[in-house]
């Protein structure tokens, strides 16, 4: 086992709940509650020291139990080396702790997470849409039972001007 | 004389003015040589600053809160370029995702190419020919100078010396038109291709190549002559926008951006990929993290650029160009008219797309603007499951409130001009 995750699990039993090695990255599995003090103790200790926040980012498994996953990407440049962290939320409450206490950068990646799929996190400084406007209500665009075209037709929407129907009169001596 | 009249009348007048809100003359002129402290009464007011503004690159909207023309708070509103790219993503195979990811950052298409390609040859573990890789390196170097060029010409016109854009661009123009001998286009360039690239590089691309990094050098040093010593430059760009390198990192920034203030990462020194482990350069440092030492990275960053162009053209090995593992690539189109099997083989890899193994994985790679990664969820089809780009872009946003406040109105033009943003790959 990678000497990270053997540390991570000898010190967070509760929390961590399993490692894989794959394609050259690590990658660590992380129970929900708890989550916080992991990511702090990668930052802040001496023998992780991952200071580089990369990015955050969600996959959805509709077919699952725990239907989303929280993916962390983090780097460590004194040690070169890239670690993922990931974290199933269920759909009925899909809260995760917020770590822009810890890397500042993690603020607007968070809030596209919420955004895109709709999880939410808990002390997040200002959790609010980034990309899609601020009173949008059709759900969240990444989830995958949103659809890539077809919520609606043009002509459902009311305020779009119906064609071929209604037209306004034409000038006189037009045809 | 008769300005000095004029120069009475309006002090005059500006005496007026400020007696009307109770300020004396005098106490304006102590409160100048104060430093302008808390002794003039300015407004407190919120002003909306885009998103039709010209120098946001883009359309990007800023709500800033001012104390006079001081920046107190300024909070970015992203997404009017959003076009749900990780999403249409997820409805194609992999070659038709390449042409998407042209549109991210449209002034550095090659670089979002390569990202690309590169993150699905970790999935598929693909060893891509030598040739290949060389050509990769050099053209992503080509893109890295045209993008250096652009963002020096628009940030010398967004500050106000606009003859700088006249000369980079007339550099930019011999570059694209390269990119449009190699592939037919200019900006949106559709090269690169998971295996390789989409064709070879020409002797007359490559003579032409020679022949540009040779007289490269002059080039820099005529644009210098335009910015080092000027004094308005050096007066918009010093000790702007500072950000330390512990803060740099935390934010995570990238790019010139971070390594303006000091911090030693680039992916290409990192991780090599390509022919970087195979050529010599240096990777330019800053030391103050402001706006000057942002500016004289990237032009180092052109010469380095120059070095590893003129060092692999002359290693350029001979061989394919393309992976001959069909598995990913085209058969030879000579073929596809001739023979059944090959037909339905070329069919299945433009219906289907190649097969990914299930699995998941981070690649990132160094573009003109910093850290541009895919992460890539696959579960075993010809198309991503879940496909996340990580653009530096908005990555670097997110500090932009933090290296805004304190400075004028005015800097925030040079603080979007910094970041080298692109509003197409912030919002994707």
């Amino acid at each position: 086992m990678h000497p990270v995750a053997e540390s991570l699990r000898r010190r967070f039993p509760d929390v961590v709940t399993g490692s894989r090695e794959a394609l050259g990255d690590l990658t660590v599995y992380l129970r929900e509650s708890g989550a916080l003090d992991v990511f702090r103790a990668l930052h802040d200790d001496e023998e992780f020291r991952y200071d580089y926040i990369v990015d955050v980012t969600s996959v959805d498994y509709p077919m699952d139990a725990d239907r989303f996953e929280v993916v962390y990407i983090l780097y460590s440049i004194p040690r070169r080396h890239r670690i993922m962290v990931k974290i199933r939320v269920p759909e009925s409450h899909p809260v995760v702790d917020s770590i822009v206490s810890i890397w500042r950068g993690a603020e607007f990646m968070e809030r596209e997470v919420y955004d895109m799929m709709g999880i939410q996190f808990r002390g997040h400084p200002d959790l609010r849409r980034i990309l899609m406007p601020d009173d949008y209500d059709e759900g969240y665009p990444l989830r995958k039972d949103f659809p890539l075209v077809g919520k609606g037709w043009r002509d459902d929407f009311s305020f779009v001007p119906k064609y071929f129907e209604n037209l306004p009169p034409l000038p006189e001596g037009r045809k | 004389m008769e300005s000095m009249e004029k120069e009475g009348v309006r002090s005059s007048q500006e005496t007026q003015e400020l007696e009307r809100r109770e300020i004396t003359l005098s106490t304006l002129r102590q409160a100048v040589l104060n430093g302008l402290d808390s002794s003039i009464k300015t407004d407190q007011f919120l002003l909306n600053m885009g998103p039709q503004h010209p120098s946001t690159h883009g359309v990007l909207r800023v709500l800033l809160d001012l104390d006079g023309e001081r920046i107190k708070k300024a909070v970015p509103d992203l997404g009017y370029l959003h076009r749900g790219t990780e999403k249409i993503a997820e409805y194609r195979t992999y070659n038709q995702i390449i042409p998407l990811t042209d549109r991210l950052d449209y002034v550095s298409a090659m670089a979002n190419n390569y990202a690309f390609v590169r993150a699905v040859e970790k999935l598929l573990q693909l060893k891509v020919p030598e040739r290949a890789e060389f050509i990769r390196t050099i053209v992503a170097e080509v893109q890295r100078i045209v993008n250096h060029l652009f963002w020096l010409g628009t940030q010398a016109l967004d500050i106000g010396a606009m003859s700088v854009f006249f000369y980079t661009f007339r550099e930019r123009e011999v570059l694209l038109d390269l990119f449009e001998k190699m592939c037919g286009a200019r900006l949106t360039t559709n090269y690169y291709r998971v295996g390789g690239v989409e064709g070879d590089l020409e002797q007359d691309v490559i003579d032409a190549l020679y022949k540009f990094v040779d007289t490269f050098e002059p080039h820099i040093l005529e644009y210098n002559t335009l910015l080092e010593h000027n004094r308005i430059w050096l007066a918009r760009t010093k000790h702007i926008a500072v950000i330390t390198g512990e803060d740099a990192i935390n934010f995570g920034l990238s790019g010139p951006t971070l390594r303006g203030s000091g911090v030693d990462y680039d992916l290409r020194k990192y991780e090599p990929y390509g022919a970087y482990d195979l050529v010599d350069w240096t990777v330019p440092l800053g030391q103050n993290g402001d706006i000057y030492d942002r500016y004289w990275i990237r032009i180092e960053e052109m010469r380095q650029s120059a070095s590893i162009i003129r060092q692999c053209l002359d290693k350029l090995p001979s061989g394919p160009f393309m992976t001959d593992d069909h598995k990913v690539s085209f058969p030879p189109k000579g073929r596809v008219m001739h023979n059944m099997e090959t037909l339905i083989h070329h069919f299945l890899l433009v219906v289907e797309g190649f097969k990914t193994p299930p699995g998941d994985t981070y690649c990132g790679t160094e573009t003109p603007k910093g850290e541009l990664g895919f992460y890539i969820v696959s579960d075993g089809s010809g198309k991503p499951y879940r496909m996340k780009i990580r653009a530096p872009s908005f990555v670097n946003m997110g500090a932009f409130d933090f290296m805004a406040r304190g400075y004028m109105i005015a800097d925030i033009v040079t603080i979007f001009g910094t970041y080298d943003i692109v509003m197409g790959e912030c919002d994707r």
